[in-house]
């Protein structure tokens, strides 16, 4: 057998009917989550056909994008705040109840962003494929599984039978090399690579991140690298499984069981790439020359080290038109800026990881007059976790508000926003314009940066803090 | 689906490069249970001034965008996210083709699920294109061709499955239950 990737061994094992140049493959979905946004039209669809949700054991549905992260509104008594998105939610509810799909509704304890939920159940397993309703399942690639967005149309295919029509993607690897230093992260880490392959860099492309650096880093943080493949213009992200890898899946309620788990993991260590195994391209990235990075532009591809300048050298309107967006001038640095908001949360870094290190930051220090610091955790399971370890009184303490799970400021659309004109200094994946909210100007760091500049009030260092 | 074979319009030019879905519709809309009337939010932040009113400088408020059925925009359009309300919106509005240097993934395969043609060209063509705003333009999907005013054409690329489901009107879900019995036989040999 020739040497392959580990995108071929998945992509193969899943074939069902394989391409031809007349037909796309007939590909099989071992895991289908969905949410409230992009699955109303597709129950609608089924509806329309007569059809029902063909396999609901592979079906998982949460809520989170349109969902309020107040307390009150999620426990208490106060109804959701925005009218639409209350009928989204319970759609969703009458949607998975008319077609027997599992749902973490809003008062589930299991319930949290999609992206976030998958792994923490163990629902997501190497080798498997996963799609969602939603750009971001890149991240489901951080345990070894092929995982990516479809839009609504396509959750209707996957609900209706369990498959997808796709053509084969190619492969690019990314070899990253080095270690992160300390006060770098996995964030900054995939800004940089975002920096470096352009937003478009990915597109048609499934990326293998490889190599010392990626083996080195936590399950939490190849999630976060995953995560913003899509960034990249790439459907998927993956990471080879590892020991780390099972030690994470062991004991999680959805893992396989006694002999299962055996056979599995005898699987799972097979999935590797081959040693030899030709990727259709590469890219290499040190991660030892790696500083904190941060956004000044409307893509997260305009990025730079935290105490680098704005480029002065570019001739080009669409640059232009980013900046006079964020208010911010050519040759500019980014130390000292304002910051008006600032969100730790998001499928990017609303992990029990990425609470730590804000927490880190914030501890015996408080937010700057003036900012509003919101920390809104991936999942309600990290929520109980911050708060056994004390975290959440940490935030409190600093001056920061704590919420329930959701998808919050990461889009504006369940109500937390950032007002226009307004600086936010956020953890999220995605700095476009009006993605916070109408006029918001959003810059895209690391939890330890963001709480940096929280605490300064003024985009900071964080290594100058830790 | 209705069967789309050609398409013969002015074009509306939008040059900037990387115009992401939350700029095409902003998540704030996208808390619809239905598909229709998202044209009305189209582009709505650069659209509409605060107060609601539309802006007299954008170019889907000019007069001469009226009627046109061809979006052709900067390098790398619809990056983002996987919403497909970014093409419901397109069409929704009027559009039924974009024509640009790239396209990402996801908005692309979307698109063709709702009758709107991705169509990719070579940098010549797409400087033209952009350099000559309301030009009157041929696409021609049986020939795989875009033609310019001065009758020259352009072969662009397209899946051919795709292409033929946008022709014939087929829908890919009549196509995937079809392959049922094959979905049945890979569950039951791999265990699934
Ligand atoms: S946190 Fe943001 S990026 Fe992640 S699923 Fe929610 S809206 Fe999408």
């Amino acid at each position: 057998m020739p040497a392959r990737t580990m995108f071929d061994k998945v992509w193969t094992a899943h074939e069902v009917v394989p391409e031809t140049p007349d037909t796309p493959a007939v590909l099989y979905v071992d895991l289908h989550l969905t949410h409230e946004v992009t699955s109303p039209q597709a129950f609608a669809l089924l509806r329309a056909r007569g059809l029902p949700v063909r396999r609901t054991d592979r079906t998982l549905a949460t809520m989170d994008h349109s969902t309020p992260t107040r307390t009150e509104q999620v426990f208490g008594d106060e109804p959701i705040g925005l009218t639409d998105a209350a009928r989204q939610v319970h759609q969703l509810e009458e949607n998975a109840k008319e077609f027997a799909v599992e749902l973490f509704g809003l008062r589930d304890p299991r319930r949290g962003i999609v992206h976030v939920i998958g792994p923490e159940q163990g629902a997501t397993q190497p080798g498997m494929t996963i799609v969602c309703g939603d750009s971001h399942t890149s991240t489901h690639g951080a345990l070894g599984a092929l995982a990516f967005g479809i839009g609504t149309t396509e959750v209707g295919h996957v609900l209706a039978t369990q498959c997808l029509l796709q053509r084969k993607p190619k492969t690019l690897a990314v070899e990253v090399g080095g270690r992160l230093g300390a006060g770098v992260t996995a964030k900054d880490l995939i800004l940089a690579i975002i920096g470096k392959i352009g937003v478009s860099g990915g597109t048609g492309h499934v990326l293998e991140y490889r190599g010392p650096a990626i083996s080195a880093l936590s399950m939490a943080e190849r999630m976060t690298v995953c995560n913003m493949s899509i960034e990249a213009g790439a459907r998927a992200g993956m990471i080879a499984p590892d020991e780390l890898t099972l030690e994470y899946l062991a004991g999680r309620p959805r893992r396989p069981r006694g002999a299962d788990w055996d056979a599995a993991v005898a699987g799972w260590r097979s999935l590797a790439t081959d040693p030899g195994a030709a990727f259709d391209s590469r890219v290499e990235i040190d991660a030892s020359a790696l500083e904190p990075m941060i956004t000044y532009g409307t893509n997260p591809g305009m990025v730079l080290p935290i105490g680098g300048a704005i480029p002065s050298d570019r001739d080009d309107p669409v640059f232009e038109r980013a900046l006079a967006y964020m208010g911010f001038r050519p040759g500019e640095p980014m130390l000292g800026k304002r910051v008006d908001v600032v969100f730790v949360g998001s499928c990017t870094n609303g992990r029990l990881e990425d609470l730590q290190a804000t927490a880190q930051i914030l501890r015996g220090r408080r937010v700057a007059p003036g900012v509003r610091m919101l920390v809104v955790p991936g999942s309600q399971e990290v929520k109980r976790e911050a708060e056994a370890l004390g975290l959440a009184e940490v935030f409190r303490a600093a001056g920061a508000e704590w919420r329930e799970s959701g998808c919050s400021m990461c889009l504006g659309m369940n109500g937390d926003t950032v007002p226009a004109g307004a600086t936010s200094v956020s953890t999220s994946n995605r700095n476009f314009e009006g993605r916070q909210g109408v006029g918001a100007r959003t810059l895209l760091a690391s939890p330890y940066t963001a709480a940096a500049c929280a605490v300064a009030g003024k985009i900071t260092d964080p290594r100058d803090l830790l | 689906m209705e069967p789309i074979k050609r398409l013969r319009s002015t074009t509306v030019v939008m040059p900037s490069t990387n115009i992401d879905t939350d700029q095409i519709i902003p998540a704030r809309y996208l808390t619809v249970t239905t598909k229709t009337g998202l044209g009305q939010a189209l582009f709505a932040d650069l659209r509409y001034a605060s107060d609601g009113t539309p802006k007299p400088e954008f170019v889907l408020n000019r007069p001469e965008a009226a009627g046109s059925q061809i979006l052709v925009a900067g390098h790398n359009f619809g990056c983002g996210s996987s919403r497909e309300h970014a093409p419901w919106a397109l069409v929704d509005y009027g559009f039924r083709a974009v024509v640009s240097t790239a396209i990402a993934d996801i908005f692309k395969s979307n698109a063709l699920k709702n009758g709107l043609l991705p169509v990719i060209v070579d940098p010549t063509t797409h400087r033209w294109l952009l350099e000559h705003p309301g030009a009157l333009v041929t696409i021609d999907l049986e020939a795989t061709e875009l033609a310019l005013p001065d009758g020259h054409r352009v072969a662009f690329p397209i899946d051919g499955f795709a292409r033929h489901c946008l022709l014939h009107g087929v829908d890919e879900l009549g196509y995937l239950l079809s392959q049922l019995p094959a979905i049945e036989r890979y569950e039951a040999a791999h265990g699934r």
